[in-house]
């Protein structure tokens, strides 16, 4: 028996009726269509499907999606700043190479954009850290970790908030 | 950036530019395979063995199919021809490679996962009810799991009439016994390496309809669009009336070249006549896909006092598990590659790989050359340990250099700088560290490799590309490429612009698609940038041609004399003379001068080698390349921190040096997951690692930044000299990190991957 669920989304409201079992990523996905959130193990073991809730990074292949009512959850569709403007992070990534086959590319991005909003300014450890939730294949983490650097020139020392939400 | 050749004056070709595909990427827009729906699409999934080795006495589908919502269960009664040989979508036949491929499993399993049912249903919780619900009988069987008991005489027979051994080659060079003879100092040891996966983040997916034509039409993550004539011989339709469609891929690594869920799909659909989706779980993706071989290799080496090589001997038994698939050919890379970039005078080498009740083994980044690149660079550092040279000196006095013919005949025509990347490698790991505490130990490694990129040459490969410049001047390619992740489209974006003249923004490249893009084959064999590239490069200059005849017309120049750049074509020796490209492609279509071209790139086309003696071309071109280590070991714990790694390579000419590096990072992570951490665990056919959580690949705190250098000599036969890196650039990671633990710890482990186990072990702390 399905039953009602509001979620904060991207900024948005949305009313709808899911299976109390739901995984907040498929309804992400198959309810809202909101397909940039992608599912790699299913598990919590790799970090594709990360998106922030209230700003902090998290698996959403591992939260019931009613558990999340009244919690602001932002995916990398809710990154765009106005006018279809990339987010620092979106921007770095891009241009510094961070990006490969892209399949973790999304969850990467929100756990750094995560970490950004917390620490600016971060060492090449804290980066490191911040992402060892993040499972890449492809790139050797070498350019992702550069990307992030990179954004954190784009933010510049002390503007923490600027960070899209 | 790269360094070495004067680089000539490129526009865009070996410059770092962010991907064309980069932006649909960070907006989380790229419709993977699992991302595209079809109205009204049934889930599917798969019933797959309990059991390792066993045989199918009965399947009763009955309450399955009474389930309601349960569209289609389908057994191998109803496969058309469910027994067909395994081909990997080239188009020039060759015997003796092929093995049986069975669809769905019937007579004997032959490994546990191998699929034995398929459900299509309304949902996935129903197509899940409904798998409980098929009652199958098995009469389990005692099985075989050790390649080396398989191949023995009275062995438990895997297959029904086959022997377990699938095939063998052999390479003959001079005289091994002679040769041992002249060495001072011999070596002889026994390496194992595990099975490991390719752990790509994006599982195996596909969607499936049949479209108003009554196509089989199949969107999916695949490394081979060509696998469309296949599926067509399973279902017993024409090879035209199966299309399939691959959309970017989350990662290959040669794990979706084999057939994944395209049969299991086609199949669905052509029995409900309905839209049906199939992605795998991660579980089932590790327990079911094929792996990369594990070999036991053993490897004896001579050397003269000075270290001059003289004579080396390998025996190879690869573990194929289940079925063949691809195991003949990774078997044939590795009795090739087995005396590693190396000039021996005397060489015996004998390879077998064997049928198993393990997962199958097949394609994996690399393919067949990191196994035996870990023996014969082991066996390197011992025979230099002995001879108190450095690991870099025994290598210098033995590297291939061009003109030096393999031990199979092939004779190195081409760029080899082997040599100076070993300097180059080991110069940039720069002053060694110091330990931090008094159990600690520090050893530097290197490794060398030669690893092919191209498809063998008896295949006859062949790719096509379609270069057509529009009204305005901008340029389509279209490509029936697949794109794994590694910049294979976007490759073709800036080689299309620096022939015309154009922006890099201004290429629109359209690729995987069977029905509608030339047919480029596979994106395997680090052959992408070397075959479709050759081919865009050749279909570009065409249309330039016919451009710049035109301008030539316009301006009264000779064509001779005319440059492309800006959007415009201009006299190079007086740049204000100069016409703009949209003006030229309008004259020209008003003209009725063609605006497109399609071209054909041929890879050189050989016979077979000779499987006796193993002489004989395999391979087009090698890339060269050395990866170099420190590492520090606890000898109390056996635990080992990464401190530096150095990957250099000759890439010939980058085309993005941003996407080159990139193929070197990834690449030296992929190699030193499989030296330091990776292992499919079986215990009686039975995966026991069957989650990233078992199952673990390197995270980003697990290594350090790669320091990569390139090296341009413009000696490689893809496009502008390119050579390709997708695979070289994993291969030596192991041993290099195998090498420095040694060089640590002052002992040999000659098992991957290197555990603090194994390294206690080897220190006899256990």
């Amino acid at each position: 028996m399905n039953v009602e669920c509001t979620l904060e989304v991207n900024g948005s409201s949305t009313t709808l009726q899911v299976a109390p079992s739901a995984r907040l990523i498929d309804v992400l996905r198959e309810d809202l269509g909101l397909t940039g959130t992608k599912e790699g193990c299913g598990n919590g073991e790799c970090g594709s499907c990360t998106v922030l809730l209230d700003g902090r990074p998290v698996n959403a292949c591992l939260l019931v999606a009613l558990e999340v009512e009244g919690r602001a959850v932002t995916t990398i569709e809710g990154l765009l700043g106005p006018g279809g403007k990339l987010s620092h992070v979106q921007q770095a990534f891009v241009e510094t190479g961070g990006i490969q086959c892209g399949f973790c590319t999304p969850g990467m991005i929100m756990s750094a954009t995560a970490l950004l909003e917390a620490t600016p300014a971060p060492s090449d450890a804290e980066i490191r850290d911040a992402l060892v939730g993040n499972l890449c294949r492809c790139t050797g983490y070498a350019q992702i970790i550069e990307s992030v650097r990179a954004a954190a020139e784009l933010i510049g020392p002390g503007s923490g908030g600027e960070t899209p939400r | 950036m790269p360094e070495n050749r004067t680089r000539p004056a490129y526009r865009i070709i070996g410059k770092a530019a962010p991907r064309p595909d980069a932006w649909a990427k960070v907006f989380g827009d790229t419709a993977y395979a699992h991302d595209y729906t079809v109205p009204g699409m049934l889930c599917a999934k798969v019933l797959r063995s309990r059991h390792p080795a066993a045989r199918v006495l009965s399947i009763d589908t009955g309450d399955a199919e009474k389930l309601p919502g349960v569209d289609a269960v389908l057994t191998a009664k109803d496969v058309p021809n469910n027994e067909t040989a395994t081909r990997f979508g080239q188009t020039h036949q060759v015997g003796g490679f092929e093995g049986l491929y069975r669809v769905l499993a019937e007579k004997k399993i032959r490994f546990k996962g191998e699929a034995v049912a398929l459900v299509a249903a309304t949902s996935e919780a129903v197509a899940e009810e409904a798998l409980g619900l098929i009652h199958v009988e098995y009469e389990p069987l005692e099985g075989v799991f050790d390649p080396v008991e398989a191949k023995q005489a009275g062995a438990y027979q895997v297959g029904e009439d086959e022997s377990n051994v699938i095939c063998s080659y052999k390479v003959r060079k001079g005289d091994v016994e002679e040769g041992f003879k002249l060495a001072d100092v011999v070596v002889e040891q026994t390496y194992r390496v595990p099975m490991v996966d390719h752990a790509y983040l994006e599982p195996e997916s596909g969607v499936a309809w049949l479209d108003q034509d009554g196509v089989i039409t199949i969107r999916s993550a695949t490394q081979v669009i060509e696998h469309f004539r296949g599926i067509a011989d399973v279902l017993g339709v024409s090879h035209n009336r199966v299309r399939i469609i691959a959309p970017m891929l989350g990662g290959g690594f040669g794990g979706k070249e084999d057939i994944t869920v395209e049969t299991y799909l086609a199949l669905l659909v052509w029995k409900t006549r309905k839209p049906v989706s199939l992605t795998y779980t991660r579980e089932e993706s590790i327990r079911s896909h094929g792996k990369r071989h594990p070999y036991v290799m053993r490897y004896k080496t001579g050397a003269t006092k000075a270290g001059k090589l003289v004579a080396l001997e390998a025996e190879l038994t690869s573990d194929a598990g289940g079925y063949v698939y691809l195991s003949p050919w990774v078997l044939l890379y590795s009795t090739v590659g087995a005396t590693g970039p190396y000039d021996i005078p005397h060489v015996k080498v004998d390879s077998e790989t064997v049928l198993t009740n393990n997962t199958f083994s097949s394609a994996n980044r690399g393919f067949g050359a990191p196994q035996v690149c870990f023996a014969c660079e082991s066996q390197l550092d011992e025979l230099a340990k002995q001879l108190g040279l450095s690991p870099l000196e025994i290598r210098r006095k033995n590297y291939l250099r061009t003109g030096d013919a393999l031990a199979t005949g092939r004779v190195l025509e081409h760029s080899v700088e082997t040599e100076q990347t070993a300097d180059r490698a080991l110069e940039a790991l720069g002053e060694p560290s110091g330990p931090s505490s008094p159990t600690e130990r520090i050893g530097r490694g290197i490794a060398s490799s030669m690893t092919s990129y191209g498809r063998m040459t008896f295949l006859h490969d062949t790719s096509r590309a379609l270069v057509s410049i529009e009204m305005d001047g901008s340029v389509s390619v279209r490509c029936g490429l697949q794109d794994v992740g590694g910049g294979q489209a976007s490759s073709l974006a800036q080689i299309a612009a620096e022939v015309l003249g154009v922006p890099m923004e201004d290429v629109t490249v359209y690729v995987g698609d069977s029905a509608l893009t030339p047919l480029a084959g596979t994106t395997t064999a680090t052959r992408l940038l070397y075959m479709s590239g050759n081919a865009t490069k050749k279909a570009a200059t065409a249309v330039r041609h016919s451009l710049v005849k035109k301008a030539a017309d316009l301006l009264d120049v000779d064509p001779e004399e005319l440059a492309m750049g800006d959007r415009q074509i201009y006299s190079a020796g007086d740049p204000d003379r100069a016409v703009a490209l949209e003006r030229v492609v309008k004259a020209c279509a008003a003209d009725g001068i063609p605006l497109y071209d399609v071209a054909q790139f041929n890879a050189p086309a050989r016979e077979l080698i000779d499987f006796q003696t193993g002489q004989g071309q395999v391979f087009p071109d090698f890339t060269f390349g050395t990866q170099a280590m420190e590492v520090s070991v606890d000898i109390e714990t056996g635990a080992v921190k990464v401190l530096k790694i150095v990957s250099c390579y000759d890439v010939g000419q980058a085309i993005n040096t941003l996407s080159a590096e990139g193929q070197l990072h990834g690449g030296a992570l992929y190699g030193l997951g499989y030296g330091m951490m990776e292992e499919v665990v079986l215990d009686k056919g039975n995966t026991l690692t069957p989650s990233f959580a078992e199952y673990l690949i390197p995270s980003a705190v697990d290594v350090p930044d790669v320091k990569t250098i390139m090296i341009e000599s413009g000696g490689g036969v893809g496009p502008f000299g390119a050579k390709g890196l997708g695979e070289p650039s994993c291969v030596p990671a192991a041993a290099a990190f195998a090498n420095a633990v040694s060089d640590a710890i002052g002992a040999r482990v000659c098992d991957l991957p290197v555990t603090p186990e194994r390294i206690l072990k080897a220190l006899g702390r256990f």
